[in-house]
């Protein structure tokens, strides 16, 4: 446990430094990078995929693997939309309290058949992301909602601190950057200090030895899958808001970003390693460079070409560490 | 080795009786039109496509593994054929060598990341289907690149005897797997490292070498399948196709395909993918929506897998 979480650290050192440098190399190229206006921007305009990458980091810790967090998303925002807007709900309190339990509940489906069926999770929450985004499209036959109440426009706007810029424009940070933050923390503390965390990295850790020391398998599969189903639904609210609009096919597509982010966060896909500060780290990364390339004019077409080669050189330069960890621990 | 077999058998049949029961299904909700000569005259042009990224999909899944970057690949494949017909007037033929050459190079770099620096296969797939896809956009700009000549179009909607030629490919790519599979040394190490690997190790097997040639081969198929796509649509682009991705894995699975590793046949693959593009097709001329179609696909899936668990009882 010791090992693993100097490894776990090591990793967040690693990235932070790697931002570091990213960061004063963006700068030089172009200052406007550094202007707090817009880092804040880049903080409010990731807090979906901060806040549903937190979720993927717990699966991912307890050895699985959920590709099907943006349909749950999608189904949970668009019921929310539904109910908002034809029922006029002016509180925002209650339009947030809708996609919770939805989010939930599509999570402990997904725990149910991984658990009862022993089948691979990816397969599960693959069949799961066709199910549920499939119903949703038929259902709603792909009809965007927007036109939402008004202090439900309003709230996307507040902030918890506020600058003016010198054209008198303001600005500052968003409260759904704070909600990402503080929901970072809170898995953070889950992982660190609670039973249950404990529980999810050794569970991660070595399935077996965690079934003979009688761990109840099956709660703690239910915690993780109902986790970031709880988390998409509170994401899809997050980015109902952000784009004031919902369309069913604007977020079931991301799932491969959104694990790309978990894992140079420092996650694993074999289990039992990874920490909310390496994803938050991890989904930050992937945002300076994605809006570098913007700020310094790249054409579009070359964003991918680097993201993929960003990641593929973290993963193989991960995969290399741990082999020398591996022969150094043979040779003690 | 001691396979389960009797178990892996009654699996085969409860898929073959979902078939059977679809078919009759779809036969009678679409009053025989389904099983009509010119429907199936287009399920045999369509399936092939989704026939050939599966055969890619399911060598890297024996092992263990699995390829993210297939769609991407056979895109990457078909625009470099494309550039090469359109802009560089090359012949068909070569422009398919050029394509194919393309693929197999990325190729390589991913089998030697994943065979010798032990990068995990989904990992390594993603990172290279985005960057694959990127490099595909960065020669197209996102353009469609469209308009090959006739006898390049032949290898997307010609006919051999009556039968559509993807179908051909599509048979030879199976039955070439089939004996690489079944047949060969290399087949059965695939599936040996696939259900253990430190066995194979120990049993003085190149562990390494076998899981490059291994995704080789899916980004050969891939290429394979990206001339197919091209020369059907007469047109190429840098992202055409990637709803196809999770379906492969799906067909691969619904085929009995272990995740895992280690088991799955050609013979029930082939007939996962008829069985997908049948309720694809049936729900076409039955007028319902692609989506419900794909809600259904997993339906399906989830249905095979709890009927496969209630008899196969309590794995250990």
């Amino acid at each position: 446990m010791a090992l693993l979480g100097r490894v776990a650290r090591s990793t967040e050192v690693y990235l932070v430094g790697v931002l570091l440098v990213l960061s004063v190399v963006l700068f030089l190229l172009n200052p406007k990078f550094a202007t707090l206006e817009n880092i804040f921007d880049v903080l409010r305009n990731n807090s979906f995929l901060g806040i549903v990458a937190l979720g993927e980091l717990v699966v991912l810790i307890s050895g699985g693997i959920d590709v099907s967090f943006t349909a749950i998303a999608t189904v949970a925002q668009y019921v929310m939309g539904v109910l908002i807007t034809r029922y006029a709900v002016e509180s925002v309190f209650l339009a947030f309290l809708i996609p919770i339990p939805i989010g939930i509940a599509l999570g402990a489906f997904n725990a149910f058949l991984v658990n009862r069926t022993r089948v691979h999770p990816v397969i599960i929450t693959i069949s799961n992301l066709n199910v549920f985004y499939g119903l949703l499209m038929v259902i709603s036959k792909g009809k965007w909602i927007y036109g939402f109440p008004a202090p439900f426009r309003d709230f996307a706007r507040l902030k918890v601190l506020t600058l003016v810029s010198e054209k008198g424009v303001d600005y500052g940070l968003s409260i759904f950057t704070v909600v990402w933050f503080l929901i970072a923390v809170v898995t953070w503390l889950i992982l660190q200090y609670l039973p249950i965390g404990r529980k999810i990295y050794a569970l991660g850790g070595n399935s077996e030895a965690a079934r003979r020391a009688g761990f109840d398998i099956f709660r703690i599969q239910l915690f993780v899958y109902c986790y970031i189903g709880f988390l998409s639904g509170l994401a899809g609210f997050v980015h109902a808001e952000l784009n004031q609009m919902i369309q069913p096919n604007a977020i079931v597509g991301r799932e491969l970003d959104v694990l790309a982010a978990a894992i140079l966060g420092g996650a694993s896909v074999f289990g039992g390693a990874g920490s909310p500060l390496g994803v938050v780290l991890g989904v930050l990364f992937i945002a300076f460079v994605k809006n570098g390339l913007i700020l310094m004019k790249a054409s579009a077409y070359w964003h991918q070409v680097i993201m993929g080669f960003i990641i593929v050189l973290a993963a193989t330069l991960s995969a290399y560490q741990q082999n020398l960890e591996r022969k150094r621990r043979k040779g003690v | 080795m001691k396979r389960p077999r009797g178990r892996r058998e009654t699996q085969s049949l409860v898929l073959a009786a979902v078939v059977v029961f679809l078919l009759v299904l779809l036969g009678v909700l679409t009053r025989g039109r389904l099983l009509a000569p010119d429907s199936l005259q287009s399920i045999a042009f369509q399936l092939p496509l989704l026939g050939i990224l599966t055969l890619a999909q399911m060598t890297p899944m024996l092992t263990g593994g699995i390829d993210l970057s297939i769609i991407a690949t056979a895109n990457l494949c078909g625009v470099v054929a494309a550039i090469a017909m359109t802009r560089g007037n090359v012949p068909p033929l070569g422009a398919m060598v050029f394509g194919l050459a393309m693929a197999l190079s990325f190729g390589v770099f991913k089998g030697l990341l994943i065979a010798w620096v032990s990068v995990p296969a989904i990992i390594a797939t993603l990172g290279f289907m985005i960057f694959i896809r990127g490099v595909s956009l960065v020669l197209t700009k996102g353009y469609v690149i469209a308009g090959f000549p006739g006898s390049f179009l032949f290898l997307g909607n010609g006919t051999l005897f009556g039968i559509p030629m993807p179908f051909v490919v599509f048979f030879l790519c199976a039955v070439f797997l089939f004996v690489l599979l079944a047949r060969t040394r290399f087949g059965t190490c695939v599936y040996l490292l696939g259900s253990n690997p430190v066995a194979t190790l120990f049993a003085g097997v190149n562990n390494g070498l076998v899981l490059f040639v291994t995704y080789l081969l899916s980004s050969f198929l891939a290429g394979v399948a990206g001339l197919v796509m091209i020369a059907r649509f007469n047109a190429a682009q840098a992202d055409y196709g990637e709803y196809y991705l999770l379906l492969t894995v799906l067909a691969c699975v619904l085929g009995g395909v272990d995740p895992a590793g280690g088991f799955g046949r050609i013979p029930g693959v082939v007939v996962s993918v008829a069985v997908l593009q049948v309720v694809a097709t049936g729900f076409n001329l039955l007028g319902l929506s692609s989506h419900l179609a794909s809600a259904l696909w997993g339906l399906i899936l989830l249905g095979v897998i709890a009927i496969n668990r209630m008899i196969g009882g309590v794995e250990t």
